[in-house]
């Protein structure tokens, strides 16, 4: 790999560790994700400063194109995150559709007890 | 506890039809009680329904067919009703027939779905030769799902007992075309299912809900429910056994 390249994933890893941490300070970020990007970020940082590991892990797999390697292992954990947020969509849907039920029915007993108007928010 | 029975009407934007089904209710079964569900209506449907007197449950936002109707099973289990039917806002139910399903509850049924197949049921009703193509092999489907023949499995003329209500206020399908998928999981976890003969009319006002193309859909989220149900055997083995030592105390 030449210099320039090394160099530039080297920043562009240095850059992505960054954003994690300012996402994970600015607390947009729950902890519960951020010790997962961390890890990944952190990965990629040493993936980047020593391409020599990715080379030894494709000769491990007997994988013969290296960047083949990285791909596989990116795949796949975007894969896994992807589900993950899947399920837990659905979850967050579950729940809103039990606030809204439990919404409907509330407002049904305040109104039947104060009146048409009352559940209403506008008087 | 009460007596009274509840009528569950499920209403998105039915402003057009509401009035004179609510109406007719009124004027012809007095003795029941009624709430409306409105899905996130964006119309006067849940304005209109107040004006009826009737009970009304306004949903924030349109949650579907099996939101409202899970809405509704909670609100029946909260206040001690006994039974309760799912009823149409759009006019094509008859108040006179739900008494029909209300004595298969009475019969010792969890679930009587009211069906235009069944012999004796609506000769008026027409369906189109997709759909109708379309039902019978949702039919045989549910055949093999659960082992039992029914003619009419999106039937949204259903009565409920008090455990099937307390079960569905928990658990029904809350996605697109919850009426098939109700019924096999209500016999998958060996509740009594039964059909009767009933009129349908047709709609007053308002749309159809479903689209052919929406079917295809349909029919790939069945397939993923019969593959679930299979799971769900041993529930339902659990439930019978139940029943009949409840059954054996009895006598």
């Amino acid at each position: 790999m030449s210099t320039e390249a090394h160099l530039l994933i080297i920043v562009l890893a240095a850059a992505v560790i960054a954003f994690i941490i300012h996402l994970v300070r600015s607390r947009r970020l729950r902890a519960k994700y951020s010790v997962l990007w961390f890890s990944i970020g952190l990965g990629l940082a040493v993936l980047a400063v020593f391409p020599g590991l990715l080379e030894w892990l494709s000769d491990l797999f007997g994988i013969a194109y290296p960047p083949a390697t990285f791909m596989l292992l990116a795949l796949s954990f975007l894969l896994v995150l992807v589900l993950h947020f899947s399920w837990e969509l659905s979850r967050l849907e579950d729940r809103t559709r039990a606030l809204a039920e439990e919404y409907a029915l509330l407002r049904e007993e305040v109104e039947e007890r104060l009146g048409p108007r009352a559940g209403d928010g506008s008087g | 506890m009460t007596s009274r029975p509840l009528v569950i009407i499920p209403a998105y934007n039915e402003e057009e039809s509401l009035p004179a089904v609510l109406k007719e209710l009124a004027e012809r079964t007095p003795d029941y009680d009624v709430l409306v569900v409105s899905d996130g209506s964006t119309d006067r449907t849940a304005e209109l329904a107040q004006a009826a007197g009737v009970h009304v449950a306004t949903l924030p936002f349109n949650l579907g067919i099996g939101g409202a109707l899970r809405t509704g099973f909670a609100f029946a289990v909260r206040r001690g009703y006994e039974r309760a039917v799912q009823f149409d806002a759009d006019g094509q139910h008859d108040p006179l027939a739900v008494q029909a399903l209300l004595d298969g509850i009475e019969r010792g049924a969890d679930m009587v779905i009211g069906s235009r197949f069944v012999e004796g049921g609506a000769v008026t009703y027409e369906v189109s030769g997709i759909r109708r193509r379309a039902m019978k092999v949702l039919q045989w489907l549910v055949k093999v799902l659960v082992r039992q023949r029914f003619t009419d499995t999106s039937s949204g003329f259903r009565a409920f007992s008090r455990p099937m209500l307390e079960y569905f206020a928990q658990s029904y399908p809350v996605e697109y075309m919850d009426s098939v998928e109700a019924l096999v999981q209500a016999c998958n976890a060996g509740f009594r299912v039964e059909e009767v003969p009933a009129n349908m009319r047709g709609r007053t006002g308002g749309a159809p809900s479903t689209r052919n193309l929406k079917l295809v859909y349909y029919y790939v989220r069945l397939l993923v429910v019969l593959l679930v149900s299979t799971t769900s055997r041993s529930q339902r083995a659990r439930r019978t056994a139940q029943r009949d030592g409840e059954d054996g105390e009895d006598q």
